[in-house]
């Protein structure tokens, strides 16, 4: 999943919303925020609009694309690149406690996802052993994507040991 | 002449005694002084000319001291200027360590002590009872057993503010974890392998609970960062649950797992961490260590012996010579 932002430019009519967030729901997309810049109306009288969501990333192209076959004008778009990468390790009934609600937890901010998991059962019902990669598009909102994790693992009596928190030395 | 009591004398006291014991090396220091007393829960051996160390030292070894004084009494009655407080700790009522040093400070003996309960039940009370005595309260050897910390943060550091205190304050747990690490055996082999080695007690779930280390944290925060700590503000979790395939996974991403305990603006927290394996925490063995984070001096790493008779001794030793050496070096 890629968090994208695009920026479109709508007529001041009721309705045009409405034409841009349709293809992203065809497409799966999660809308995470959508910001109306009306004080940089445009020569025209059209209105920015700033949508920021969430897609796979495979399909960015073919929303953009779709968009602009509505006849709404793409003035930009990019991927957010995440910038913040931290490793995770998570102990005990990790898959009989539903894994992927316990990823999604951290997928679904839209600032932040698990870019990778390692996971070692060596028994049958014994603990098992997990490293997480998470991504976020900032040091602050991956301090907030462990929080995060953190109450997770405290309601799934999961252990939690997270890196420490260190600049180089 | 300096008068000297030791109250309770297990290895930590013994190992103070065989120390004083040994004159030529500590008048070098602080000059002329005296053992008065020297007290355990069971008896205590006592003269105010001076008692023979080898003698309680003995005593001690041939099972108890002899029936006396009670350890309140030597402090009621005789005349001493410096109290060696090296009873066992209980965290919960900080007794009978926080009554003894109470006394002491207020006849207004200095107080040099190894035991973290009463540290940890009633810093700020002690610290203010010793200031307006005008007498002084010890505490080296409370945490990190040899290895110098509090007098470090506290006068080389000064001027600085410090921001944070992340270390390894319980060896026990940092041998089982770095066995874990090379051996990749289960928490209960490597704990076996330790009570074997009489490395862990018999009752170690004080260590490898993490109990030990967040009593010592609080200590810490309360003595050098200026916080106003209590136990129960510890978010503490212990190293009993980790796997043996946790060490292979996190090797895999460069790191190890240690159990830090971690004082910040943050809060107080003991839990394991992935610590990357070139960290200067990554330390093996029964081995403490700590990362001091200040705003001047920026980070200061400090290792060393957390644990042991001597060890510890020597903490107590340094305290004394710090309150009565002279300066000038």
């Amino acid at each position: 999943m890629a968090v994208v932002s695009i920026v479109v430019e709508l007529k001041d009519q009721p309705g045009q919303l409405l034409r841009v967030v349709e293809p992203i729901s065809r497409l799966g997309g999660n809308i995470l925020s959508v910001v109306h810049q009306r004080d940089k109306k445009t020569p025209l009288g059209r209105i920015p609009v700033e949508v920021s969501l969430q897609i796979d990333e495979k399909k960015v192209e073919e929303l953009i694309e779709a968009i602009k076959g509505v006849e709404i004008i793409v003035r930009s778009y990019n991927k957010i690149r995440l910038l913040a990468t931290t490793s995770i390790m998570l102990i005990g009934h990790i898959v009989h406690t539903d894994l992927s609600d316990t990823i999604n937890s951290i997928d679904k901010t839209g600032f932040a996802e698990v870019v990778d998991m390692h996971i070692s059962m060596p028994h049958l019902n014994e603990p098992s052993t997990a490293m997480v990669t998470v991504s976020a598009t900032g040091k602050e909102k991956l301090r907030e994507a462990i929080e995060l994790m953190r109450e997770v693992c405290r309601r799934k009596s999961i252990l939690m040991i997270e890196p420490l928190n260190e600049e180089q030395i | 002449m300096i008068k000297i009591a030791i109250l309770g004398f297990g290895a930590v006291g013994q190992g103070v005694a065989e120390i004083l014991a040994d004159r030529e090396r500590i008048e070098r220091w602080i000059g002329r002084y005296e053992v008065v007393a020297v007290a355990d829960s069971k008896g205590s051996i006592y003269s105010e000319d001076g008692i023979s160390l080898k003698n309680a030292i003995e005593a001690k070894k041939m099972g108890n001291l002899p029936e006396g004084k009670s350890t309140m009494e030597i402090i009621e009655e005789m005349d001493f200027d410096v109290a060696i407080e090296a009873t066992p700790t209980n965290i919960d009522t900080g007794e009978p360590g926080l009554t003894h040093i109470k006394a002491c400070l207020n006849k207004g003996s200095h107080v040099i002590t190894s035991n973290k309960g009463p540290l940890v039940v009633a810093y700020r009370e002690l610290a203010e009872i010793a200031e307006r005595k005008k007498v002084r309260l010890a505490f080296e050897a409370t945490i990190g057993g040899a290895m110098p910390l509090i007098k470090l943060a506290k006068r080389d550091l000064a001027g600085n503010e410090i921001t944070s205190i992340k270390g390894i304050l319980n060896g026990t747990c940092n041998y089982i974890l770095s066995r874990m690490e090379q051996e990749r055996l289960s928490y209960n082999q490597i704990l076996g392998e330790a009570k074997e080695l009489r490395i862990a007690e018999a009752n170690v779930s004080y260590d490898v609970e993490g109990i030990d280390s967040a009593a010592k944290l609080v200590i810490l925060a309360n003595a050098v960062m200026g916080m106003n700590a209590t136990f129960s503000d510890v978010e503490i979790v212990g190293i009993t649950s980790i796997t043996p395939e946790a060490f292979e996974i996190a090797m895999e991403k460069g790191y190890t797992i240690r159990l830090i305990a971690e004082a910040s603006r943050e809060g107080l927290r003991v839990s394991p961490r992935l610590v990357p394996l070139h960290h200067p925490l990554a330390v093996r063995g029964t081995f403490n260590a700590v990362l001091i984070q200040t705003d001047l001096a920026k980070e200061v790493f400090v290792i060393g012996r957390g644990a042991g008779k001597i060890e510890t001794a020597s903490a107590i030793i340094s305290d004394l010579i710090d309150i009565y050496g002279d300066r000038t070096y």
